[in-house]
């Protein structure tokens, strides 16, 4: 849309491709050249290996899979659940005062805390992994859908009124599509937020899943494989994330363009 | 006073209305406006101005049947009016484009909410967008237009409703001079061609003069109407042509003295009656 802005987009592009190349240069030559052992911190090659190695006799595709299976049922059902009480509450002010004290403190209450107690709850099943994700990523959803309803223009709902729009034609027609800016930067913040609470519940307990596989390098002293599954975890972070901010595109087309980090 | 010529019908009409807001706090009542009765005729084009927090805007929210008065009526087509009327649409400064819609399908919005079918919205909005030369623009989004286009897609979505009255909050007051003097030209042509009937209210006293047949001119809050002017120069469906008329410029001037412009303070609105 801008003049110029495919230019400075490749530009972009090309810097950061740049710095990863440095980046990677600087993990595997760095450690050797600083005087840091290897245990502490591997170079990109030791990594590399013991990425092949995991894969062939650690079950790390397994591993991987059960997390993103739960990231992706604990941000699914956490997104689902936080637009549906979003838009509940942001209807009827009488529910969001009854409500709202009760709200702002489980925001308040660290949401990965409740790992250990999901555990005891229900095993070392993958349920606790996303009960914790479900929690952590119903609140930025929730808020950002309630704000946006409330702050919607109240002159343009006076307009579809003016029209003699119905209740639920006000919704659908102005409140909702309104509410999809805000939702979706809630959305891409709750992404992440769903990696996080599923490795904090695999950490707590459980015999499978990238979190796990965290602590099992950990307990060997296999500093490569905590790296590895470091790597693992941020990829697939990055993925959910990228996935909400390509739905987002695609939906939100009419907004004008704009980068991939930038925030609503 | 404040009625248009006994030929023609009568389609909206103030009777009495007074409208007090509860302050913060809930004990006292502010008065917006007090006993305003006046009528605007079929086809008949008024201007309503006033200092600032006199309640001219409340006056349009009551006859687009958003608010109801605390006394009095407000009648459209001789029925008292209970809630938003299909036959009364409004405008204002802001153009309240949905950002996700494309510029045809805002233009449709009203239409679209009272039902009318695909096929005649679609042909209604097409008709107006060609009328306001913003044809090549029909799928543009509101953030690709200028803010007088948008202004012009504002105007389109009023119209497309066909409403026997338009209510104009300052539609103009946003654009800048050259392009408010198209848009009022734009306004005037369509109003007199499709013998709409209009209620104006503007700060700009041009506008006022050049685009009504009357101007109405209300007092500080509690607003009352205060006087009524007949502009007696023809052409008002081309205020271009009109303003070059001398008797523009002396209506101008009485409405000045009339709202004791010179010795106006400057309104300290916000520190009592902010909302
Ligand atoms: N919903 C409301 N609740 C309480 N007070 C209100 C409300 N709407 C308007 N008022 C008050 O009524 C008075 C008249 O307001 P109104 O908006 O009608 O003025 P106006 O003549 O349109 O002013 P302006 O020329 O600045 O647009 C103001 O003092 C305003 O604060
Ligand atoms: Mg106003």
């Amino acid at each position: 849309m801008k003049p110029g802005g495919d230019s400075s987009m490749r530009k972009g592009a090309g810097a950061s491709l740049a710095l990863l190349v440095i980046f990677l240069a600087a993990w595997q030559w760095g450690p050797g050249a600083l005087g840091v052992p290897s245990f502490i911190v591997p170079p990109l090659s030791m990594v590399g290996a013991e990425f092949v190695h995991a894969f062939a006799f650690d079950h790390l595709l397994l591993h991987t899979g059960v997390t993103i299976g739960e990231v992706l049922a604990g941000f699914a059902l956490g997104s689902l659940l936080g637009a549906l009480f979003g838009y509940l509450l942001g209807m009827s002010p009488t529910a969001e005062l009854a409500l709202s004290p009760y709200i702002l403190a489980l925001q308040i209450a660290p949401k990965v805390a409740f790992a250990p107690l999901f555990i005891l709850w229900m095993g070392f099943t993958i349920y606790p992994k996303i009960l914790v994700a479900v929690l952590i990523v119903f609140f930025p959803v929730m808020v950002n859908v309630l704000t946006a309803l409330r702050n919607v223009d109240p002159d343009l709902i006076n307009l579809a009124r003016a029209f003699k729009a119905t209740r639920a034609q006000i919704f659908w027609k102005v409140e909702f599509p309104a509410s999809l800016p805000p939702m979706f930067a809630g959305l891409r913040i709750g992404a992440t937020l769903a990696v996080v609470g599923v490795v904090v519940g695999e950490l707590v307990g459980g015999d499978v899943g990238l979190g796990y596989l965290l602590t099992f390098g950990e307990g060997q002293a296999n500093t490569p494989l905590v790296f590895v599954s470091i790597v693992m975890l941020t990829l697939v972070g990055g993925i959910a994330y990228l996935a909400v901010v390509l739905v987002e595109r695609r939906v939100l087309h009419y907004l004008p363009a704009r980068g991939i980090a930038e925030n609503s | 006073m404040s009625s248009p010529s006994a030929s023609v019908p009568v389609r909206l009409e103030y009777r009495n209305v007074t409208m007090r807001f509860a302050e913060r706090g809930g004990q006292r009542a502010l008065t917006a406006v007090r006993g305003v009765s006046f009528a605007v005729g079929d086809g008949e084009v008024v201007s309503l101005i006033g200092p600032s927090g006199c309640g001219k805007s409340t006056l349009l929210n009551i006859g687009s049947g958003l608010m109801a008065p605390s006394e009095g009526t407000a009648l459209v087509d001789g029925a008292p009016v209970a809630g938003p009327n299909a036959h009364v649409a409004f405008m204002l400064q802001k153009d309240l484009l949905l950002p996700w819609r494309a510029v045809a399908e805002n233009v449709m919005f009203g239409v679209e909410i009272q039902g009318v079918a695909a096929a005649e919205r679609r042909r209604r909005a097409a008709n107006l967008l060609a009328q306001f030369n913003l044809a090549e623009f029909s799928d543009h989004y509101p953030h690709q237009l200028s803010g007088g286009m948008r202004q012009r897609v504002a105007l389109a979505r009023t119209l497309a409703v066909d409403p026997h009255v338009l209510l104009l909050d300052e539609p103009f007051s946003a654009v800048d001079a050259q392009t408010r003097m198209l848009l009022q030209r734009d306004l005037a042509q369509t109003l007199a061609r499709e013998q709409k009937t209009a209620l104006l209210i503007t700060h700009d006293l041009f506008e006022a003069v050049t685009l009504s047949d009357r101007v109405l001119v209300m007092s500080r809050r509690p607003g009352a109407i205060v006087d009524e002017i007949t502009i007696d120069v023809p052409g008002r469906d081309d205020p271009i042509a009109r303003r070059a008329d001398p008797r523009v410029a002396s209506y101008v001037a009485r409405l000045m003295e009339r709202l004791d412009i010179a010795h106006a303070p400057l309104e300290r609105q916000p520190a009592e009656g902010d909302a």
